[in-house]
């Protein structure tokens, strides 16, 4: 009898934030010893290009995200700087300096990068599927993603996902 | 306490340091030790977490300053 558990997630938002989830509970699922498997869909596609520098934070619209500088003295560090989101919305280049704030903020507190997150998830044999229809939505080719990427739709995802003794949508 | 392998975690954040403990443990043999060093405050409950899901046994936990020492016993 297979006693091994099994996790599967559904990982659907393409932002550097939101990547983390997916990729911190593969990679800990598998140390655990589950089977694990993660089915990319819309957004969460972002997540397996070659080139992850697409992914980004926004605080635009986002009420929840402290925003603080990771650098200077302690006092500075602990300012939380309101910035309404008209400005930020107006402001070029808001966004892309919020990323690398936030970039730096990860490195400060050891916090892995994404990058590296899911390198040890292949490593860790975590199984990556990219669903078919949104690839081709969205006008992706096979080529933009990373190697081991298996390619297939929702029957795939229920394949694995009901034999699952833990099924995540992120 | 005897040990057989050590890691250094300091600086690491969840979930690196059960990652690199895995992929440590994966190294070595059964009945071996190995000892983990970590700053991360919530490694206490994560590795009592690991231990038990993964039948690794955890010898000991100790707090000493603002560091976690870990003994766990490979399967």
């Amino acid at each position: 009898m297979d006693e091994q558990k099994k996790l599967a997630i559904i990982a659907t938002k393409g932002t550097l934030d939101w990547a983390y989830p997916p990729f911190i509970l593969a990679s800990t699922a598998s140390a655990l010893g589950y089977e694990t498997q993660i089915f990319f869909t819309f957004y969460g596609l972002q997540m397996l290009r070659k080139d992850l520098s697409c992914l980004k934070v926004s605080p635009l619209g986002n009420p929840g995200m402290p925003m603080k500088m990771p650098f200077g003295p302690k006092w500075f560090k602990d300012i939380n700087w309101n910035i309404p989101n008209a400005v930020q919305s107006l402001v070029p280049g808001y966004e892309s300096l919020a990323t690398v704030l936030m970039k730096q903020t990860i490195a400060n507190n050891g916090v892995a990068t994404i990058p590296e997150l899911r390198g040890l998830c292949q490593e860790a044999e975590v199984k990556f599927i990219a669903c078919q229809m949104t690839v081709e939505l969205f006008g992706f080719e096979h080529s933009d993603f990373i190697d081991g990427v298996e390619y297939g739709g929702a029957a795939t995802f229920f394949e694995f996902a009901g034999e699952t003794d833990i099924c995540l949508f992120i | 306490m005897d040990f057989d392998k050590e890691l250094d975690a300091r600086g690491l954040n969840c979930p690196l340091p059960i990652l690199r403990t895995k992929k440590t443990l994966n190294e070595m043999t059964s009945g071996q030790v190995l000892k983990v060093i970590a700053t991360d405050p919530g490694s206490v409950k994560d590795f009592a977490a690991f231990a038990k899901q993964t039948g690794n046994e955890l010898l000991s936990s100790a707090e000493a300053g603002n560091e976690y020492t870990f003994f766990i016993k490979k399967k």
